[in-house]
């Protein structure tokens, strides 16, 4: 019975979670943040003249540094708290982590504090992506030829 | 027409992100490096240079987009060197992100006091 009724308790006060609302949110912020990429990309091939390969990377460069700079500045946590995987699944999601460790860790010293801890979170992007890459890489080189 | 794509790819693979985090145990840690290599293996056979060509710059925001750019890499220095060009050129296409990334970080939490 008491068991019950604390169950029944914890139940209440749990936080309610919006999954629908969530995935709609993080749907229009990832979208949002899409098209931005987009228009940059149309912005630098119009007025800087270079090819949209090259644009692409001033895109991102341009993102992560928007992300960097919010993040440092300290409202940016309080957007990916809002939107969860409509900013961290974008590049922008990259650069926060990155500035938040070294923020984070910024008390503990230049290098046992900011040096070892700025890849904590976007390290694991990293070793990953560097892994598969060169596992599917193998797999094409041997298989297709490159 | 293609700022519309952008909007729905970029959306689309945000709102996946989000359900996984929401119905599963996984953190956002989990689910980039996910993404991360699910972006490599579909390169793997040339589907996200489509998607790109398709969709645009909402292919290249999301995370999977530096899988792509990996792999790419690895694979043009790969058409010179074979097996040990996939070490070479790894970082080739990535290495403007990953750096622009450290150094604002580093700057940044020179400059600027975390906020509690």
């Amino acid at each position: 019975m008491e068991k019950k009724k604390y169950q029944r308790i914890v139940d209440s006060h749990k936080p309610v979670e919006h999954r629908g609302q969530n995935a709609f949110i993080a749907f229009v912020t990832g979208g949002i943040v899409g098209v931005i990429g987009q228009l940059l990309i149309e912005l630098y091939t119009r007025f800087l003249d270079v090819s949209t390969k090259d644009a692409s990377v001033f895109m991102i460069i341009t993102l992560i540094f928007i992300a960097s700079l919010f993040t440092a500045m300290g409202f940016f946590d309080k957007w990916v708290n809002f939107c969860r995987c409509g900013l961290i699944i974008p590049i922008t999601g990259f650069a926060h982590s990155m500035t938040s460790a070294a923020l984070e860790y910024r008390k503990e010293g230049f290098v046992t504090g900011v040096g070892s801890n700025i890849f904590k979170l976007a390290g694991t992007v990293i070793l990953y992506g560097v892994v598969s890459a060169w596992f599917f890489g193998l797999l094409r080189l041997l298989i297709m030829g490159g | 027409m293609i700022y519309i794509y952008s909007f729905l790819f970029a959306g689309f693979v945000c709102m996946i992100g989000q359900v996984i985090l929401d119905n599963t145990k996984l953190t956002a840690g989990h689910i980039t490096s996910i993404f991360v290599v699910v972006g490599a293996f579909l390169d793997t056979f040339s589907i996200y240079d489509k998607i790109i060509a398709y969709v645009g710059g909402g292919a290249l925001v999301p995370i999977t987009s530096f899988g792509h750019l990996l792999i790419h890499g690895a694979l043009a220095k790969a058409q010179d060197f074979g097996i040990i060009g996939l070490t070479m050129g790894m970082f080739d296409l990535s290495a403007s992100g990953i750096v622009a990334a450290i150094v604002f970080a580093f700057f940044l939490a020179l400059i600027f006091k975390p906020k509690n």
